[in-house]
């Protein structure tokens, strides 16, 4: 086929500088940062040849099964809240408030695009336990309980987290899936209420079915997104108490910049892409075959 | 009638109260919170309202270094996206418009980017800016910013020039038209809605950012909003709450001005973003 719109010295000028700009300074630095999984140092110490030191110690290393489980642990729990606070919230848009919703989708939304930084540091202080009793312990101890040292133990801290991360997102799951659910033909929903179908009934077997698709790709984003984490959990925890909350994108950062390895960072930075690399064909996988089975 | 149902509906109303209740109180408690003197958050009940609310004293000393990150936030954020709408809607408009072999394997080239974690691109390129004496500029901000941004404006930008016919860019580049006359004058003015969409989107993206500004900046004069925000207290040895509490509410009250004009295009642009990517 030749096209008037084929013309190679177009495409190179206009393709040209995004690609340029993309290789030089993504796609190049990539590949460099797989060549440095085998040399120990920083570009301040000086770089050594330790062939596949870094990987033996990837195996050896304690610290690194605990922030691999956290990593796991956080995608899994926040993207379960994520998607699950959302669509509970979209069938609250769609079939409770309808047009009526704009308002509150609006308001719910806000806080996606609020700064990570703010949110966190908000948090800090409104679950704080001293010197100044945060709104939360506040609350406890008006109904008589005792305050709680929200960012001293590990399991509080987890909560902490997961309950900011479910706030500031849950508004944009809420939207993403409420556009998926408007897609679904109302007259579908209308015959099954007449054959008697009950709410339960209905959205088991016609809105989830349905809305699978919208379902499935933000399970998709929100896991890619939680796995790669840093922002939240490095403003609001820091890591703590201890290294608990310390996920691979932050353990990655403490170990490039704090001890200056860049080698066994970069190491754990590969670790950390073909986590995310599984897990997304996984997902695709399983949901494929799911497919395949209601349709036969 | 019309009662059993106002009664019918009572629960639902509740659950939609609490939770407007849920996501606006700690916003609000931050806005009063920002009025409070120190001895009214130590000594007082956190739920109080502020004693006055003309006290700006917390507002003007939180300014004095947050004046200095939001310069430092506009600077580099603004010069980013401003490349990466023009690069990435010349290259979307390449890569959907135009006829060329290699088409699709460059797209998943780029698609590639929005998969890759931020950390395996960090450690080289920190050893670039520090070779080039780049740090201690803001450069490095702006380079990385423009390069992170590009591969999810390529991909929405060719979703988005997918749905225009490429009879229209036929017809303008037989009227003796050269292509890149047709990207500027017809392509690019055309999508102005699409990229305004975009751009927004990506700002929110490249503003919010801490792993990229945290990594790349090294001392306090480069220092963006939210790497300044995080450090804001420590500045001062002891938690300073007011101050605090206003710096947080003038980065919050900022994105706030925005999302008042534009929520609906900020709600679609980033639903969008997530479907695609």
């Amino acid at each position: 086929m030749h096209s008037v719109l084929g013309d190679r010295k177009s495409v190179a000028l206009l393709l040209g500088p995004a690609l340029l700009v993309y290789s030089l300074v993504m796609l190049v630095p990539m590949l460099w940062s797989l060549g440095y999984t085998f040399y120990t140092g920083s570009v301040i110490s000086g770089f050594t040849f330790t062939g596949l030191d870094n990987f033996t110690k990837l195996f050896d290393d304690p610290a690194l099964p605990s922030s691999l489980w956290f990593t796991v642990k956080y995608a899994v729990v926040i993207t379960a809240g994520q998607v699950l606070m959302g669509y509970l919230l979209a069938l609250l848009y769609v079939f409770f408030l309808r047009r009526a919703g704009s308002v509150v989708r609006t308001l719910i939304f806000f806080p996606v695009i609020l700064p990570t930084v703010a949110v966190a540091l908000l948090f800090q202080k409104f679950f704080e336990f001293a010197p100044q009793t945060g709104p939360v312990n506040a609350l406890i101890e008006a109904f008589g309980g005792t305050g709680v040292d929200w960012f001293a133990t590990p399991g509080h801290a987890f909560l902490v987290v997961a309950l900011m991360d479910i706030w500031r997102s849950m508004g944009f799951y809420a939207v993403l899936l409420y556009a998926g659910l408007l897609d679904i033909p109302d007259d579908l929903m209308e015959a099954a209420a007449l054959d008697g179908a009950t709410t339960w009934r209905l959205i088991r077997s016609i809105i989830v079915p349905l809305s699978l698709p919208v379902l499935v790709s933000s399970l998709v984003f929100s896991i890619n997104g939680t796995l790669k984490a840093f922002d939240s959990i490095y403003a609001l925890t820091g890591g703590g108490p201890g290294s608990a909350t310390t996920p691979l994108t932050l353990y990655m950062y403490q170990t490039s910049f704090a001890y200056g390895d860049y080698g066994y960072g970069s190491t754990i930075a590969l670790t950390l892409t073909v986590l995310c690399l599984l897990v997304t064909v996984l997902i695709f996988r399983a949901t494929r075959r799911d497919a395949g089975q209601e349709q036969s | 009638m019309k009662l059993t149902r106002t009664l019918r509906r009572l629960p639902g109303h509740a659950v939609v109260a609490l939770l407007l209740l849920v996501v606006a109180y700690p916003l609000i408690w931050l806005f009063l919170g920002s009025f409070k003197t120190q001895d009214e958050f130590l000594n007082g009940s956190t739920t109080a309202l502020p004693h006055s609310f003309t006290n700006f004293a917390n507002y003007s000393q939180a300014w004095s270094s947050v004046a200095t990150y939001l310069q430092n936030s506009l600077l580099t954020v603004l010069p980013a996206l401003a490349i990466i709408v023009v690069f990435g809607t010349a290259a979307g408009f390449a890569l959907e418009i135009l006829v060329w072999r290699g088409r699709q394997t460059t797209l998943l080239l780029f698609l590639a980017g929005i998969m890759i974690p931020g950390q395996m691109i960090l450690l080289p390129l920190f050893t670039v800016y520090f070779n080039l004496h780049l740090t201690g500029t803001l450069w490095p901000l702006i380079i990385t910013y423009t390069a992170t941004g590009l591969p999810l404006t390529v991909f929405m930008m060719a979703t988005y020039f997918r749905a225009v016919p490429r009879e229209v860019f036929e017809a303008a580049t037989m009227d003796g038209a050269s292509i890149i006359r047709s990207f500027v004058s017809v392509a690019f003015p055309m999508m102005r809605n699409s990229v305004l969409t975009i751009a927004l989107v990506q700002f929110f993206f490249l503003w919010n950012d801490l792993l990229i500004a945290l990594t790349f900046t090294t001392d306090d004069a480069q220092r963006t909003v939210q790497v300044g925000l995080l450090n804001f207290t420590g500045q001062f040895g002891v938690v300073e709450y007011g101050p605090t509490f206003a710096a947080i509410c003038i980065n919050v009250l900022l994105i706030l001005a925005i999302y008042l004009f534009l929520n609906q295009r900020v709600m679609r642009g980033l639903a969008a973003g997530a479907v695609k990517g």
